[in-house]
């Protein structure tokens, strides 16, 4: 082994990035000490982590989900409705509703990964709105109402805090780096290798041995899961839950659109997207205000629209492209 | 007689009312090289991804090392050692050369480093070194055939079924791939090739499996091939009277 | 309950499906001319009902009397579409199919913040139209006039495509570039011009369906999304891109609707189509009129 292989170096240059960016976020606290801007600080890290999970599945595996409502609401409703009717820890409450979320993947996924392209698309729309539509007429899930999280006193055992965000901003920090972590092992795993075969062209891949529909229904599971993950995080953080709140449509896009400015099928697309996406939108928000509401969207919509037909690779994808080319 | 590895019985493909298909058998050795040949349309894709198992025979079975393998899905049939190219070449356009070749590779392992070991000695065998960091999308035309060889050979095949491999090659290339094609035979590795170029193919092969029509019209040696009346009439026909007249 | 109220929800039931067979029709064009799925549907849906909505407001006139005009102005709009965004988004080098995704979505939300800026979130409706709060009794059963209206205007708009699709050369070359944009090209036929005028095509559809809805619905910046989702499922049923299966499918959808609601709680109107969907997804993936 003499040639050191630039792949494994740029693997383990990415390792010490992480940690290195890991360490610095982990002051930020020293210097932000506003309650709104620590605000955005926990939902920009969430949604890294949520979109690194969707990226699993959209941009590696490449089926594109605008579904991953129903894994976020899922997640938020098993955890609560475990922690308020039976005392559960919601420690528990998440993995719990991780795997409801992977068994509910599957079991959409069993009939869906046989569409293809826009079938697709539309059926996780559809599925995840149906989805929407049951937990709204609900009782027992407190149906339109929702589910009150009520105070238990701050604590970890309880993973409720009401008098600081800090603990908040330290779990997301840690399911960020532990989405990014897990994408990273999948990059130079035989699963990942395959999602990308897949993505790129199942039919190719299945000549090669790799079980197309089976490693699809891998790759759902896994991006269910950890989204799931994170609506137990955000039920918590938000202490109030109802469908419109984590099970709407606007949750499916919010964890598409970091990667897709990012770089979709990127490991470092979603956090750099999120990175850049949830303070723009959250800052045009409070500046536009009530008066002019619609500005947010606008701005909005003309980034996705200008990411997608400008540049379609992401930022990361793009920013790799040019490197390779002036090593070339 | 060596023993058979690929042993295709009775095996009719039906497309709605289209035969493409019809009652073909035929047997490939050990270490053979064989060609498929017949004039277009004469069913040779279509029995290639019933070997493959692409799609399942309407009729018929297929047996690879004495084994019923006719249900199989083309990824089990994989693993048990039957390897393709495509016609049209299908990369993985936006994964690297080496990592393409990674995908098969993985069909015998979980590891990475030695997935990525194979593939490189495998990129080596096939003529591709130097490339391997390339992304496939940006090879040539040439080199996207021999990637297809490499990636297919990185899955420890028995049997490697080349689809008109030599498609689309200049003359200087299309003897390299000749090359290509007798040393992956030396590794001890069996062949069986659909191929259009005739000039090419029959010294090449040990032994040709003609279709016409869907059905098997002539088998054997090529120089008997060759001569045999009714490949000249289905396949060599016009060309043939052209020049002998 | 009697098999009055059964007949009388039935019926609304399918002038509602014929309804939706419009706002679906040209997202069914579109697709099956250039396997693209229009994300944008929904705010083309929401723009047209403004645009009959200011025509109503500026110049006193009744959206029925301002649907070919609203139509007219969104078959520009969807030409500029396509000529502005599509077009580009269906030549991506890479993540193509994302691209036509989210370009079309970006183009949406633009609309709705656009909507938002320009009109308030509030809720408009056109109070005094001329068939408003208007029925119409046949055989016993109260048939409301803005609905049975619209049906009828669904009814003609089909019969219109029928013949532009069946008897003009723009329809066969629509017909032509759908089946092999490849050879089209060979043949001359300009596939970026007839693009554009499907588009366009798809888009006046729209626009006749948003001024017929003007005329019973609240119009607002979302009001695109709950059609849209009921414009995709229509077509998912139909077979993506058969335009005469989204008419059909959607007067499935109507009357799924209406038998759902008769049988269960408002809120849960949409149950029945959800779960009719699901099965079609299940046991024909290909929608039920869609060839494979």
């Amino acid at each position: 082994m003499q040639d050191a292989d630039p792949r494994l170096n740029a693997r383990r240059n990415n390792l010490v990035i992480a940690c290195v960016c890991v360490a610095l976020i982990a002051c930020l606290p020293l210097v932000v000490k506003d309650v709104y801007a620590q605000n955005v600080l926990v939902l920009t890290l969430m949604y890294a982590a949520l979109s690194q999970s969707w990226n699993i599945l959209s941009g590696y595996c490449g089926q594109i989900s605008l579904g991953h409502a129903l894994y976020f609401g899922a997640g938020a409703y098993v955890t609560e409705l475990l922690f308020t009717k039976f005392g559960v820890a919601p420690w528990f409450g998440m993995a719990a509703g991780g795997l409801v979320a992977a068994t509910i993947a599957a079991a959409v996924g069993y009939p869906c990964f046989r569409l293809k392209g826009h079938y697709f698309v539309i059926a996780t729309i559809v599925i995840a709105e149906a989805g929407y539509l049951l937990m709204l007429n609900w009782d027992y899930a407190g149906a339109a109402m929702g589910i009150d999280v009520p105070v238990r006193g701050d604590s970890w055992a309880k993973f409720q805090f009401l008098r600081s965000k800090l603990p908040y901003f330290y779990f997301a920090l840690a399911f960020a780096f532990v989405a990014w972590l897990v994408t990273w092992m999948i990059e130079e795993s035989r699963w990942g290798y395959w999602w990308r075969a897949v993505k790129d062209n199942a039919e190719a891949a299945e000549s090669l041995g790799v079980e197309v529909f089976r490693s699809k229904m891998a790759a759902a599971a896994l991006s269910a899961f950890l989204t799931a993950i994170g609506g137990g995080f955000y039920a918590q953080f938000v202490s109030y839950i109802d469908p419109e709140s984590v099970m709407s449509f606007q949750f499916s896009l919010l964890m598409a659109l970091p990667a897709v400015l990012g770089g979709i099928g990127t490991l470092w697309g979603p956090a750099v997207g999120a990175a850049i996406l949830i303070p723009l939108t959250e800052l045009t928000r409070s500046f536009a205000g009530g008066s002019g509401k619609g500005f947010d969207l606008i701005i909005y919509g003309l980034l996705v629209m200008g990411i997608a037909l400008g540049r379609p690779e992401g930022i990361v994808g793009a920013l790799s492209r040019r490197m390779r080319r002036s090593a070339a | 007689m060596s023993e058979s590895l690929l042993d295709v019985r009775g095996v009719t493909q039906r497309f709605g009312g289209l035969v493409a298909n019809a009652d073909v058998s035929m047997q490939v050795r050990k270490g053979e090289i064989v060609g498929l040949i017949g004039p277009n349309g004469a069913g040779k894709s279509t029995l290639f991804n019933a070997i493959a198992g692409v799609r399942k025979p309407t009729e018929g079975s297929i047996y690879f090392e004495g084994r019923d393998v006719t249900d199989l899905g083309a990824p089990q049939r994989c693993a048990l050692g039957v390897a393709r190219t495509f016609q049209v070449v299908k990369s993985f356009e936006t994964m690297r050369v080496v990592e393409n070749v990674m995908v098969g590779a993985f069909v015998r392992t979980a590891s990475a480093a030695v997935a990525r070991e194979k593939a490189r000695a495998t990129l080596d065998f096939v003529g591709l070194r130097g490339r391997e960091n390339a992304m496939a999308g940006e090879l040539t035309p040439p080199e996207k055939r021999r990637l297809e060889v490499a990636r297919a050979l990185a899955t420890e095949p028995k049997l490697v079924l080349l689809d008109e491999a030599m498609t689309g090659l200049t003359p200087a290339e299309a003897r390299q791939g000749v090359d290509l094609v007798r040393a992956i035979r030396d590794r001890g590795m069996t062949v069986v090739m659909v191929e259009h170029v005739m000039e090419i193919v029959m010294p090449l092969i040990d032994r040709a499996v003609v279709l016409d029509l869907g059905r098997v019209i002539a088998e054997g040696p090529p120089k008997e091939i060759v001569r045999d009346e009714r490949v000249i009439t289905a396949y060599l026909g016009e060309r043939h009277r052209a020049r002998s007249a | 309950m009697t098999t009055q109220a059964v007949a009388q929800s039935l019926a609304s039931g399918l002038l509602m499906g014929l309804i939706y067979g419009l706002v679906a029709a040209g997202l069914a064009l579109i697709f099956g001319l250039m396997d693209v799925v229009n994300f944008a549907h929904g705010e083309f849906l929401m723009t047209a009902m403004y645009a009959a909505f200011g025509l109503y407001v500026a110049f006193a006139l009744d959206p029925l009397a301002s649907a070919p005009f609203v139509a007219a102005a969104m078959f520009v709009f969807g030409a500029i579409v396509y000529l502005g965004v599509v077009r580009y988004a269906m030549s991506a080098s890479a993540n193509a199919g994302m691209v036509q995704i989210f370009a079309t979505f970006g183009l949406g939300i633009v609309m709705r913040g656009l909507a938002q800026l320009l009109f308030t979130p509030d809720y408009r409706s056109i109070p005094h139209s001329w068939l408003g709060g208007k029925t119409v009794q046949v055989a016993g059963i109260f048939l409301p006039a803005p609905q049975l209206a619209g049906a009828l205007v669904s009814l003609a708009a089909f019969g219109a495509l029928w013949l532009v699709i069946n008897r003009t050369d723009f329809g066969r070359a629509l017909e032509a570039t759908r089946e092999d944009a490849g050879a089209v090209a060979l043949v001359g036929i300009d596939r970026k011009r007839i693009f554009a005028l499907g588009w366009g095509l798809g888009a006046a559809l729209v626009g006749l369906a948003g001024a017929v809805l003007a005329m019973f619905f609240y119009i607002y910046p979302d009001v695109g999304a709950s059609f849209s989702l009921i414009a995709y499922v229509t077509v998912a049923l139909g077979g993506f891109g058969s335009v005469f299966g989204a008419f059909a499918a959607g007067i499935l959808v109507g009357l799924v609707e209406a038998a759902t609601a008769l049988a269960l709680p408002p809120s849960l109107k949409y149950v029945g189509i959800y779960a009719l969907y699901l099965i079609v997804v299940v046991v024909r993936p290909r929608g039920l009129f869609g060839s494979l």
